[in-house]
């Protein structure tokens, strides 16, 4: 029933791989874009807020596939911006993390914004009194204490961009989601067992991630 | 214009807002004209490729509003078919049987813990080889039923954090005038829980609608996202299409997102009741949205 396994007619590990790297690289560039975010929502220029929140606004509400065919379509095929890549994967592979980045990081942001909020009005009060600027109140005083409270949230942010990693199969990113419609189409006679496979693969991706940042998340709370 | 991360500007703070203001502006401005100026290079500014969309109404019968017609449908039946399974899966999660709470646990753990894109092309697959529906139905059949089986789990998981938002003293006191379990369930929690989720089940309306847009994608579902090969195969005009679509589905969803908050901020507010809140935020945070509400398993 499991022979589809051991024929080697599918890489299957190698697609998970590519989930993986999808994952890993679009999830440092969304915690640093949405941090920038976050930094722009609550600055003191106006026009940083009301770009910050324009844009969270506006993405957050277009379908990630959108924004990944958008990328695809528009951006590669019509305007010819490759991104450095050099051939079909690589082009693909890097304009799928384009559109994650830029959906995921309106999410870091907002957890962050929330994050910030939970910190003591006092911290700031008293880091300004001592002179510091918004920048160093920021950095120094806020971000640090904000981070150490979102990492449950961000952790869901991020399990939910394991999952959406699989939309990069709409551009043709040889991802899990893409193998196995691939290979429902030729192994229809092992249906549940092909399902079985890849659904065990998400779960071993995201079940250990929830765990161990929820075990991080309680460890390293501001205890208040 | 102040708060508390920052002083109310003075003099000096001032002039350094207005250069931050200036460089920012640049910079926003410089993006824009190097994406305008590739259009342009590309004929993409070209107004054959805008005007379609003001002049010709046919745009709108033949492609548009049927295709954001078909998103509303597959967003409304998933919807519609997910909130009662959902909240018996929520309220099951709450049992005092282990037999029920634990089966019941692991299917909305499994559920979410695959990408409902996965579960779409499954459902396909599944439909293709039991023969029972007719081909033009598939794609619809094919994504409702994954965003049924992904949504009815987070669902479940709204249903159950609102009820343990409802305070304390309203199990006490259904106890206390000897009710039973299933009466203090469904006189006295689910009444006021349902409320306290509204505003996370309109933003989890937001999330399912996004998530159609796969089913347009991958399995040929005729919705407003598919629409997209359609007219840009008629009039040429990728970017242009991309942009009304994205601007469509933007105004719905951004609709819907401004009822979640407002719904928030009048629970918050109001007198009666118990206060209790499902923030719709938390429920958002993806288009996969296994986000905490209630505790992770």
């Amino acid at each position: 029933m499991f022979d589809f396994l051991t024929s080697g007619q599918y890489d299957v590990l190698g697609a998970f791989w590519v989930t993986v790297q999808l994952t890993l690289y679009s999830a440092v560039g969304s915690l640093v874009w949405g941090t920038m975010l976050a930094g722009m929502r609550v600055s003191p220029v106006p026009i940083m807020r009301s770009f910050g929140t324009a844009y969270v606004n506006v993405v957050r509400n277009t379908p990630l596939t959108l924004l990944i065919i958008g990328c695809s379509l528009g951006l590669n095929q019509t305007l010819k911006i490759t991104l450095g890549g050099e051939d079909f994967k690589e082009i693909g592979f890097r304009l799928a993390v384009l559109g994650l980045i830029a959906y995921t990081g309106t999410f870091v942001c907002e957890a962050l914004r929330s994050g910030i909020n939970t910190v003591p009005v006092g911290q700031a009060e008293a880091a300004r009194a001592l002179g510091l600027n918004f920048f160093q109140v920021l950095t120094l005083i806020v971000l640090p204490q904000a981070f150490r409270a979102v990492i449950a949230p961000l952790t869901n942010v991020l399990i939910a961009l394991t999952k959406n990693t699989t939309v990069a199969a709409t551009i043709g990113v040889a991802e899990a989601a893409l193998l196995m419609k691939e290979m429902l189409e030729n192994e229809a006679d092992a249906l549940f067992a092909v399902f079985a496979v890849f659904a065990l693969g998400f779960v071993l991706l995201t079940l250990p991630t929830g765990l161990l940042l929820g075990w991080v998340a309680k460890r390293v709370a501001v205890k208040r | 214009m102040s708060s508390v991360l920052y002083d109310t500007p003075g003099p000096k703070a001032k002039v350094r807002n207005w250069i931050y203001t200036g460089v920012f502006a640049v910079v926003v401005a410089l993006a824009l004209w190097w994406i305008l100026d590739r259009m342009a290079q590309q004929n993409q500014l070209d107004a054959d490729k805008w005007l379609p969309f003001v002049t010709d109404s046919q745009i709108w019968t033949t492609f548009l509003l049927p295709g954001l017609g078909e998103t509303l449908k597959a967003g409304l039946i998933a919807m519609v078919i997910a909130l009662p399974l959902g909240a018996l899966l929520g309220i099951g999660r709450l049992s005092d049987h282990a037999w029920v709470r634990v089966p019941i646990g692991t299917v909305v753990e499994f559920f979410r813990a695959i990408p409902v894109l996965m579960l779409m092309i499954f459902s396909s697959a599944l439909y293709v080889m039991l023969g029972t529906v007719s081909s033009d139905l598939r794609p619809l059949y094919a994504v409702v039923t994954g965003l049924v089986l992904y949504n009815a789990s987070v669902i479940a998981e709204i249903v159950r954090a609102g009820i343990l938002s409802l305070p304390r003293g309203q199990t006490d006191a259904a106890k206390a005038i000897g009710m039973r379990k299933g009466q203090m369930m469904f006189y006295v929690l689910v009444p006021q829980a349902v409320t306290a989720m509204l505003p996370a089940l309109v933003s989890q309306l937001v999330v399912i609608l996004k998530d159609t847009a796969l089913g347009g994608a991958v399995l040929g579902f005729a919705d407003l996202m598919s629409m997209n090969r359609q007219i840009s195969a008629n009039y040429s005009n990728t970017i242009a299409t991309m942009v009304v679509i994205a601007l469509i589905y933007i105004a719905v969803n951004f609709a819907l997102t401004a009822l979640a908050s407002f719904l928030e901020r009048r629970l918050r507010q109001s007198k009666k009741g118990t206060g209790a809140v499902v923030e719709g935020d938390v429920a958002e945070v993806d288009a996969g949205g296994a986000a905490g509400v209630g505790k992770a398993p």
